[in-house]
């Protein structure tokens, strides 16, 4: 045990004090320009006494932000859901494939995680654009007599969800099943359980940590996606990730930008908290 | 059952990146008409300018905030897997929830910091390499610690405690025993968060000033018009060189 009190300090405070400056500091001003007004100049942005409800009264005011958090909410529900369906069986395919094997296919599964994020989004761009090859494959088959909207609605958003998250799920759902007692499935075998009776009542209940944890892994970053809706989604599938960069980039409105991204940190905060006490345990 | 719904995950992840790599040697720039073998988007992707400066942008902010993050981020995960201590649990949520935060928050958030610390301090002036490298920095730090602290979880402590028995002073355990064991924990965390780095487009945008476009942001700028062949291209590069190393690392791997 390393015990000296000043060799702790030196190894715990670099970094305390870079995430205080870096992290924490950053979250109290935004708190702070949420609470200014806009203004024309540099920055852009003035803040009075006292605090001017503005930015928070445009935002409760205004259904284009509700619809954008409904949204929101909704798309990463979905998505979630679709990556447990897909995620949990290819985890337990993999959880049960012999020693050499999984390695490599648990490999095939984190490779895309290691390639960009952002072209393996606008590959799908190519997929799904009504000229693109899905489209012309089944226009060739003679299958669809018209290009199906495929990107640019909700299904596109969906999909980019899915398809970017999808190893979130698998990985955490992997780790629990991995570790599964296989004499437990022998015992519910040899007490004359069918298979089916014991993944419901053996494995599906003792891999439930694998699931919160893969859930909401995928869950929290999807909501607050940026690149997917823009990319993939149009204008009926606003979500809070991509207003909040609009109000920034395109509206040049900082103090109401700040109080979506408080907005968002507060409603992300459940679930986040829930991650933290997944890990914990 | 189980084992077709995997075959479907594969081809879903896989397919998309497998078309893009076809249709950069597609010489129509239509994406779904096959105009014939050619490499001419290569040549049109080694000549953009655009593109080769922002890559050079893009290594040298991913060189310098992995390791800043893998110096921080070892320290970290070493403090969170061994001490109790005042402000544990604010350190902790800190180290480990750029985990998870949407991009869009603590991109906006570090913005808003750097333009109130110029006007206060005058520091830093203007935005460009050295705020991408601390947004970056303070992303890769959580992925580092991490992966630090797992690795400290499965440690064997005897060897530390016999060198201490021995009288070797604490420092001198930590730098000569307890770090070399760790190292390849550290080397992966810094490869991770050297990735992450060269992948990040928001907390790049929002971080980086005039003449400091980083890759992603050249690309992104791209492919929101559209296809872009020499994004094909770059995106076969890219996926060819990132099959080779981690191909490499996981051979090396299987032979020891």
């Amino acid at each position: 045990m390393i015990e000296s009190k000043r060799l702790r300090a030196g190894i715990l405070l670099p970094p305390y004090l870079w995430l205080l400056l870096f992290f924490l500091a950053p979250f109290l001003i935004v708190l702070a320009i949420s609470f200014g007004e806009t203004a024309i100049g540099v920055p852009p942005f003035t803040l009075g006494w006292p605090p001017s409800l503005f930015s928070w009264e445009i935002l409760a005011g205004d259904s284009l932000y509700l619809r954008a958090w409904g949204n929101s909410l909704l798309f990463a529900t979905i998505a979630t859901l679709c990556c447990l369906l897909l995620g949990y069986p290819m985890a337990y395919a993999i959880a049960r494939a012999p020693g050499r094997r999984r390695d490599l296919l648990l490999l095939f599964v984190i490779l895309p995680f290691w390639t960009s994020f952002l072209i393996r989004v606008y590959a799908w761009t190519g997929l799904l654009r009504p000229n693109g090859t899905i489209n012309e494959a089944l226009l060739w088959l003679g299958l669809i007599e018209a290009p199906l909207p495929l990107m640019n609605n909700a299904f596109g958003v969906v999909l980019g969800l899915v398809y970017s998250y999808l190893p979130f799920m698998v990985l955490p759902l992997y780790a629990t099943l991995e570790k599964l007692d296989a004499t437990l499935l022998e015992a519910a075998a040899d007490l004359g359980a069918t298979p089916r009776r014991a993944f419901l009542s053996v494995t599906l209940p003792l891999s439930l940590p694998g699931i919160l944890a893969g859930s909401l892994l995928v869950f929290i970053p999807a909501a607050g996606e940026f690149v997917v809706p823009d990319l993939l989604g149009g204008p009926d599938t606003l979500m809070i990730g991509k207003v909040l960069w609009d109000e920034f980039f395109t509206n040049r409105d900082w103090p109401v930008a700040s109080a979506l991204a408080v907005s968002m940190l507060v409603l992300l905060g459940v679930p986040l908290a829930l991650l933290r006490r997944a890990f914990a345990s | 059952m189980s084992r077709v719904l995997l075959g479907i995950g594969y081809v879903f992840l896989y397919a998309p990146i497998a078309l893009l790599v076809l249709y950069s040697f597609n010489a129509s720039r239509l994406v779904a008409v096959w105009g014939g073998f050619s490499t001419k988007w290569y040549g049109e992707l080694l000549r953009n300018e655009a593109i080769l400066g922002a890559t050079l942008v893009s290594l040298e902010v991913a060189a310098l905030a992995a390791t800043i993050a893998a110096v921080l981020g070892t320290l970290a995960g070493t403090a969170l897997a061994r001490w109790r201590f005042p402000g544990r649990t604010v350190f902790s949520v800190m180290a480990t929830a750029p985990l998870v935060l949407p991009e869009v928050i603590t991109g906006l958030s570090l913005l808003l910091l750097f333009v109130s610390t110029e006007q206060w301090l005058g520091w830093p002036q203007g935005r460009g390499v050295l705020t991408i490298t601390i947004a970056h920095a303070t992303l890769g730090l959580a992925f580092v610690a991490v992966v630090v602290q797992a690795r400290l979880a499965a440690f064997d402590r005897s060897l530390e405690e016999a060198a201490l028995d021995l009288g070797a002073p604490p420092w001198k355990v930590y730098a000569t025993i307890t770090l070399p064991l760790i190292a390849p924990g550290i080397a992966t965390g810094w490869l991770l968060a050297f990735t992450l780095s060269l992948d990040d487009l928001v907390l790049a945008s929002f971080t980086s000033g005039p003449g400091s476009s980083t890759l992603p942001m050249v690309i992104f700028s791209a492919v929101r018009l559209g296809v872009s062949p020499q994004i094909n291209a770059l995106a076969t590069i890219l996926i060819g060189l990132v099959a080779l190393v981690v191909g490499l690392a996981f051979w090396l791997g299987r032979r020891r």
